[in-house]
C-alpha cells in the first residue's frame, strides 16, 4: 500500500478487507511486493514500526537464549567441581552469553523502541530511509542466526565478548567458533551503522513543525546520542574484525607476537569501540526512565536541558576513557594515570541525571505503575554498578579487582540493573500504544519483583566473590579454595546461583504477561498513562501512517500542554485539564489530512541482507559461496538503485467510483 | 554567501508549496509528507491535486542523503584512522625481510596519485556539469573520472605484484599485512567507487536516476573525493615520510 | 495551485516562499567556485604534490616530517573545503565530518602515544 487517500469527506477508516494493488512493470526484475496481509507484509516491510516490532520479538528471543547460556554457567559454578560443563564448552558458554546478550538482546531491544517510538515522537510518518531500516534489522537478523550455527558446526566462540587476540588466533582457537563471531558481528555491524545514519538523518531533518531540538522529547534525544557513538565506533570494531579475521584466515601476522606483534593493538581496537559501546547500551534505558518518572509523577523532567546536556556529555567523554579496561595490561604509569582521571569525570554527568531523576519524582504525585517500578528500580541498581564503577577508576584498586567476579557484579549492575531494567519499564510503558492492549499491572508487579529479587541476589554476591579472589572466566573452582568463614565462596555461589533462578523466573513472568495479556486483555484507549510526548496522539495501535495531520508543536511535552492549561498566575503554574486524550485525537480526525504518501514495501532489504551471511559462510568454507553471495549483494544493489522509493502512480487500478479525488486500492478477495 | 548556520524551525506552519520539481533521491529517501493548510474556521481546503510534486521539506532545509552521506564519510574517518594506525604501529616491523624504504618506487607511486588527484578535479567538473543540466560534459567528465580511477588501481595492481617479487608478500611480515590491508580496503573504496561511476553513467544515460540528478552525481562526487583525500594521507604517511 | 498564505508574496519557480523561522538553505548549490577556480586549484594541488614529492628526497632533518605533514594537510583541506564543496556548504555537514576525523585524530594519536610511537 503506497498511497492512502481518503474521499474528501469520509472519515478515516481502519481494517478492511485484505487490500492488493496491481503490481507494476518495475525497471528491475523483480515486482513490488503489494500484500498488505500476511508473513510477505512483514517480509518486505518498510513500515518503521513493523520493523520496530520486529526487531523487539527477535531481541527478545535472544535474550531467551542468552539467559539459558547464563543459567549453565551459574548451574556450573552453584557447586565446588561442578560438571555440568567442561572447560571448552564453557569458555563458549560464557563467550556466547555476552555476545548475545550486548550485540543480540540489548542493542536490538533499544533499536526496536527507537525504531518504533522515535518517528512517533518526532511527528514524522516514517525514518528518513525506510527501505535502509528493513535493511537493517534483517541483516540484524541473519547476523545473529549466522553467530549462533556456530553450536551446531564445530562449537561457539571461545575467547571471550571482548576476544583478545592473540588468544583469539587460530593456534589457541581453532574450532571455527571465533570465525562464526567475527564474520557475524561484522554482519550486525552493518546494521548498526546504517541504522545510526538512518536516525540521525530523521531527527535532524524530519521533526514536524515547531520541534526544535530542545522541544524533542528525552528518549529521542538519547536516542540520537547513541546514534552518533554507534556511527563513531562501529567502524573501529570492523577494523579490529577485520585484522583478526586475516589473521586467522589468511595468514596475515597482525597478532603474531613471534613477528613482533604487539597483543595491546587489538585491545585497543577493540576497547575503543567498547567503551562507547556501554553508553551506547544505557544511554536509550536512561531516555526511556526520563520519559517514564515524569509522567508516573505527574510533573515534567527537572532539568531537561541539564538531561540533555549530561547526555551529551556522558556520550563525548566517553570516548577518552576506553583504557580503563586495559590497566592491567602494561601501559605504565602515565597512560593509566590519565585515563584513570578521565574515568573519574565521566561520573560527573551521569550523577547530574541521577540528581535531576529524583527530583523529578520529589514532591511529585507517584503512581507506582509496573513501567514506574522499572524506572525507580533502574535508578538505584545503576547507582549500584556506578558505584563499583568508580572503584574501579581508582587504578590501583583495580589491579586487585581485574579479572575478578567483582568486575562481572560491576558490569551486570549497571547492564542488567541500567540497560535491561530501563527497556522493561519501556516494555511496560509503551506495550499499550504498540499492541493496543495494556500488560497486566498484577502479573507486571511479580514480573518486578522476581527480577529486583533475583538480579541481587545473583550479581550482589558477585561483589564479596570478586574480592575474595575468585577469577573471571574459570569454569571451575574447588572446595579447597573456597576459604571459610562468612565470606566463603561456597555460600555466595550457591547464593548466586539460586538468584539465577528467581531472576529467570521473573523473565517468565514477563512472557505470562504477554501471553496472558495477548489472549485475555480488553483493548486498551490511546492516551492509557496521560502522558505527555506526541507518540501519543494516535490511536492504540498507530494507523500506519501515524498521525491523521501532521502535529504542529509549540512546546517541549507538547501533548501534556494540549490537555493542560496553565491557570496560575505569575510564576506559579497551576495546570487544569482542559481535554483529554481522546479529545486531542479526535481534534486531528477532524483536520486529517487528505493525501498520505507512504513508502512502499520491497524485496531488495532482505534479499540484500541475505548476501551477506552467504559471504560469510563462503570465507569459513568455500569461496564459491562469497562469489555467489556478491552476486547476489550486486543484484540487489542494482535492484534497489533503480527501484522507485515510492511505488509509481501505475501501481494502481481506476478508481472504483470513477472520480478523480478519489482514488481507491483495487481490492481483490 | 558563505555558511549559513542553522537555526531551528521555530513555530511556523509548514510551507504549502515549495516550487521544487518532482524530486526525489534514488536511494530509500521519500516521504513525502504534504499537509493541506486549514482555515481557520476548521474547514479543508482541498483543491484536489496531487501534490505528489513537492520535494520533501526537511526541518533542517538540507537534503537527507547529502546528511546522511556526510554522516558515512565521518564514520569511514574511524575506520581509515584504524587502518593507519596500525600500519604506522607496524610499518618497521619487516625482521629480516625487505622493508619500506627498499620497495617504494616513488616516481610511479606520485604518477599514480596524480592520476587519482586530477580524479577528483574531473569530478568536481562532472558535478559541474551536471548542475547545468550539461548532459554531455557529465558524461564525459564521469567517464574521465572512472578512467583516472581505473589508472590509479591499474597503478596500485602493477605496484603490489612487483612488490611481491621483490619480497613482500601479505603474510610476510608485519609490515607486509598492514601494507597491504590498508592500501586494499582503498582500492577496493576506489573500485567501488568506479563501480558506482559506471552504474551513474549507464542510468543516466538510460534516464533511469530518480529525483535530483544533479544531486546523485554530487553524492558520488562526494564519496569519490573522499577516497581522494584518503590517498593523499596514505601517500604522505606511507611512501613521502621515511620509515 | 498553491494556497497563498501571504498574498504579498510572489512565488516563482525558483524561490521557495519562507514562512518566518524556517530554515532556507538548500545544500549550497548555488555558491561555489567556477569551473576555472576548480583547475587552478587543482594546479596549485598538483604543485604542492611535486614539492611534497621533492620534500621528501631532501636532507632537512628534523624539519622534514612537519613539513610534509603541514603539505598533506593542506591538500587535505584544500579537497575537502573546495572540491567536496563543504566551505559553502551548509555549517552542519562541516560539523558532523570534522567530529568524526577529530574524534579518529585524537583516539588513534592517543593509542599510538600508549605504544610510544612518538619516541
Amino acid at each position: 500500500m503506497a498511497i492512502i487517500e481518503r474521499p474528501v469527506d469520509a472519515p478515516a477508516t481502519d481494517g478492511g478487507p485484505a487490500v492488493v494493488a496491481t503490481p507494476s512493470s518495475s525497471f528491475g526484475y523483480l515486482r513490488r511486493p503489494v500484500q498488505t496481509k500476511g508473513w510477505r507484509s512483514w517480509a518486505f516491510s518498510v513500515d518503521h514500526k513493523k520493523i520496530g516490532i520486529m526487531y523487539g520479538v527477535t531481541a527478545m528471543v535472544f535474550f531467551i537464549v542468552g539467559g539459558l547460556e547464563a543459567s549453565l554457567i551459574r548451574a556450573q559454578l552453584a557447586r565446588p567441581e561442578g560438571h555440568i560443563l567442561s572447560a571448552d564448552k564453557y569458555n563458549q558458554m560464557f563467550t556466547m552469553h555476552a555476545t548475545t546478550m550486548v550485540f543480540l538482546f540489548v542493542m536490538p531491544m533499544a533499536a526496536a523502541f527507537a525504531n518504533y517510538m522515535i518517528p512517533l515522537q518526532i511527528g514524522a510518518r516514517d525514518v528518513a530511509f525506510p527501505r535502509l531500516n528493513a535493511f537493517s534489522f534483517w541483516t540484524f537478523l541473519f547476523g545473529g542466526i549466522f553467530i549462533n550455527t556456530s553450536w551446531f558446526l564445530g562449537g561457539g566462540a571461545d575467547g571471550g565478548w571482548f576476544m583478545y587476540a592473540p588468544n583469539s588466533t587460530t593456534p589457541f582457537s581453532p574450532s571455527d567458533g571465533v570465525n562464526f563471531w567475527t564474520l557475524g558481528l561484522l554482519i550486525t555491524g552493518v546494521a548498526s551503522l546504517a541504522g545510526a545514519v538512518n536516525l540521525i538523518v530523521t531527527v535532524l531533518n524530519m521533526r514536524a513543525p515547531g520541534m526544535t531540538m530542545m522541544r524533542m522529547p528525552i528518549f529521542t534525544w538519547m536516542g540520537l546520542v547513541t546514534q552518533f557513538l554507534l556511527l563513531f565506533a562501529m567502524p573501529v570494531i570492523t577494523v579490529a574484525l577485520f585484522l583478526l579475521l586475516f589473521q586467522r584466515n589468511y595468514g596475515a601476522t597482525f597478532f603474531s607476537v613471534q613477528d613482533g606483534a604487539d597483543p595491546l593493538l587489538w585491545q585497543h581496537l577493540f576497547w575503543i569501540f567498547g567503551h562507547p559501546e556501554v553508553y551506547i547500551i544505557v544511554l536509550p534505558a536512561f531516555g526511556i526512565v526520563s520519559e517514564v518518572l515524569p509522567v508516573f509523577s505527574r510533573k515534567p523532567l527537572f532539568g531537561y536541558p541539564f538531561v540533555v546536556f549530561s547526555g551529551a556529555a556522558i556520550g563525548f567523554l566517553g570516548w577518552g576513557v576506553w583504557a580503563h579496561h586495559m590497566f592491567a595490561s602494561g601501559l605504565g604509569p602515565i597512560s593509566v594515570s590519565v585515563f584513570a582521571v578521565a574515568t573519574m569525570a565521566i561520573a560527573i554527568p551521569t550523577g547530574v541525571k541521577i540528581i535531576n531523576w529524583t527530583l523529578t519524582m520529589w514532591g511529585g504525585k507517584l503512581y507506582f505503575s509496573t513501567a514506574m517500578l522499572f524506572a525507580i528500580g533502574l535508578i538505584i541498581e545503576f547507582t549500584i554498578g556506578g558505584l563499583s564503577g568508580v572503584t574501579h577508576s581508582v587504578a590501583p584498586s583495580d589491579t586487585q579487582q581485574t579479572d575478578t567476579y567483582y568486575i562481572v557484579a560491576h558490569f551486570h549492575y549497571v547492564i542488567f540493573g541500567g540497560g535491561v531494567l530501563g527497556l522493561f519499564a519501556g516494555m511496560y510503558y509503551w506495550w499499550p500504544k504498540v499492541f493496543g492492549k495494556l500488560l497486566s499491572e498484577t502479573i507486571g508487579k511479580w514480573n518486578f519483583w522476581f527480577m529486583i529479587v533475583g538480579m541481587n541476589m545473583t550479581f550482589g554476591p558477585m561483589h564479596i566473590l570478586g574480592l575474595q579472589g575468585q577469577p573471571r572466566r574459570m569454569y571451575i573452582w574447588t572446595e579447597q579454595r573456597a576459604g571459610e568463614g562468612f565470606f566463603n565462596l561456597a555460600f555466595w555461589n550457591l547464593v548466586s546461583s539460586i538468584g539465577t533462578v528467581v531472576l529467570v523466573t521473573g523473565v517468565f513472568l514477563f512472557l505470562v504477561n504477554v501471553w496472558h495479556t495477548t489472549r485475555k486483555a480488553p483493548p486498551a484507549p490511546a492516551d492509557p498513562w496521560d502522558a505527555r510526548s506526541l507518540e501519543w496522539i494516535t490511536s492504540s495501535p498507530p494507523k500506519e501512517y501515524n498521525f491523521e495531520r501532521t502535529p504542529t508543536v509549540h512546546a517541549l511535552d507538547e501533548f501534556f500542554h494540549r490537555k493542560y492549561e496553565d491557570v496560575g498566575t505569575g510564576d506559579q503554574h497551576e495546570y487544569k485539564k482542559v481535554a483529554t486524550g481522546e479529545d486531542v485525537i479526535a481534534e486531528e480526525v477532524a483536520h486529517a489530512d487528505a493525501h498520505i504518501h507512504l513508502p512502499s514495501p520491497s524485496y531488495w532489504p532482505i534479499m540484500l541482507a541475505l548476501a551477506l551471511p552467504i559471504m560469510a559462510y563462503g570465507v569459513i568454507y568455500h569461496t564459491l559461496l562469497i562469489v555467489a553471495g556478491a552476486a547476489l549483494l550486486i543484484g540487489s544493489v542494482f535492484g534497489w538503485a533503480l527501484e522507485p522509493s515510492t511505488a509509481p502512480e501505475s501501481d494502481f487500478d481506476p478508481p472504483s467510483d470513477g472520480g478523480e479525488t478519489s482514488k481507491e486500492l483495487a481490492v481483490h478477495v | 554567501m558563505s555558511d549559513t548556520t542553522i537555526t531551528d524551525p521555530g513555530v511556523s506552519e509548514p510551507d504549502p508549496d515549495d516550487g521544487a520539481t518532482l524530486d526525489e533521491a534514488t536511494d530509500g529517501t521519500t516521504l513525502v509528507d504534504e499537509v493541506i493548510p486549514t482555515a481557520t474556521d476548521g474547514s479543508r481546503s482541498d483543491d484536489g491535486l496531487d501534490h505528489l510534486g513537492l520535494a520533501h521539506h526537511t526541518s533542517t532545509g538540507l537534503s537527507n542523503t547529502k546528511l546522511g552521506m556526510w554522516l558515512f564519510l565521518g564514520s569511514e574517518c574511524l575506520m581509515f584512522g584504524g587502518l593507519i594506525a596500525t600500519y604506522m604501529l607496524y610499518r618497521n616491523r619487516q625482521g629480516d625481510a625487505i622493508g619500506p624504504d627498499q620497495l617504494w618506487d616513488i616516481p610511479f607511486t606520485s604518477a599514480s596519485s596524480f592520476c587519482l588527484l586530477m580524479s577528483s578535479l574531473t569530478m568536481v567538473l562532472a558535478v559541474s556539469a551536471a548542475k547545468r543540466h550539461d548532459d554531455r560534459n557529465t558524461r564525459l567528465w564521469l567517464i574521465t573520472t572512472a578512467s583516472l580511477g581505473g589508472l590509479f588501481v591499474a597503478g596500485q595492481v602493477y605496484e603490489f605484484t612487483t612488490f611481491y617479487r621483490e619480497g613482500l608478500g601479505y603474510t610476510t611480515s608485519l609490515f607486509g599485512s598492514s601494507f597491504y590491508t590498508l592500501t586494499g580496503f582503498h582500492g577496493v573504496h576506489v573500485s567501488v567507487g568506479i563501480m558506482m561511476l559506471m552504474a551513474l553513467m549507464f542510468m543516466l544515460s538510460r534516464n533511469k536516476v530518480a529525483g535530483d540528478k544533479a544531486e546523485t552525481v554530487e553524492m558520488i562526487g562526494l564519496y569519490w573525493h573522499f577516497v581522494d583525500i584518503v590517498w593523499i594521507i596514505i601517500f604522505t604517511l606511507v611512501y613521502l615520510i621515511p620509515a | 495551485m498553491t494556497i497563498d498564505t501571504s498574498p504579498a508574496e510572489a512565488h516563482d519557480s525558483s524561490h521557495h516562499s519562507s514562512p518566518p523561522g524556517t530554515i532556507h538553505t538548500e545544500g549550497g548549490t548555488h555558491e561555489g567556485a567556477s569551473d576555472f577556480t576548480y583547475v587552478k586549484i587543482a594546479l596549485a594541488l598538483m604543485v604542492l604534490t611535486g614539492a611534497e614529492i621533492a620534500v621528501s628526497y631532501m636532507d632537512i632533518g628534523k624539519a622534514q616530517v612537519p613539513l610534509l605533514l603541514v603539505m598533506m594537510a593542506v591538500k587535505f583541506f584544500t579537497v575537502v573545503l573546495y572540491f567536496m564543496h563543504l566551505k559553502y556548504d551548509n555549517v552542519l555537514f562541516k560539523r558532523l565530518f570534522y567530529s568524526g576525523l577529530f574524534l579518529a585524530l585524537f583516539v588513534y594519536i592517543v593509542a599510538l602515544l600508549t605504544f610510544h610511537f612518538f619516541e
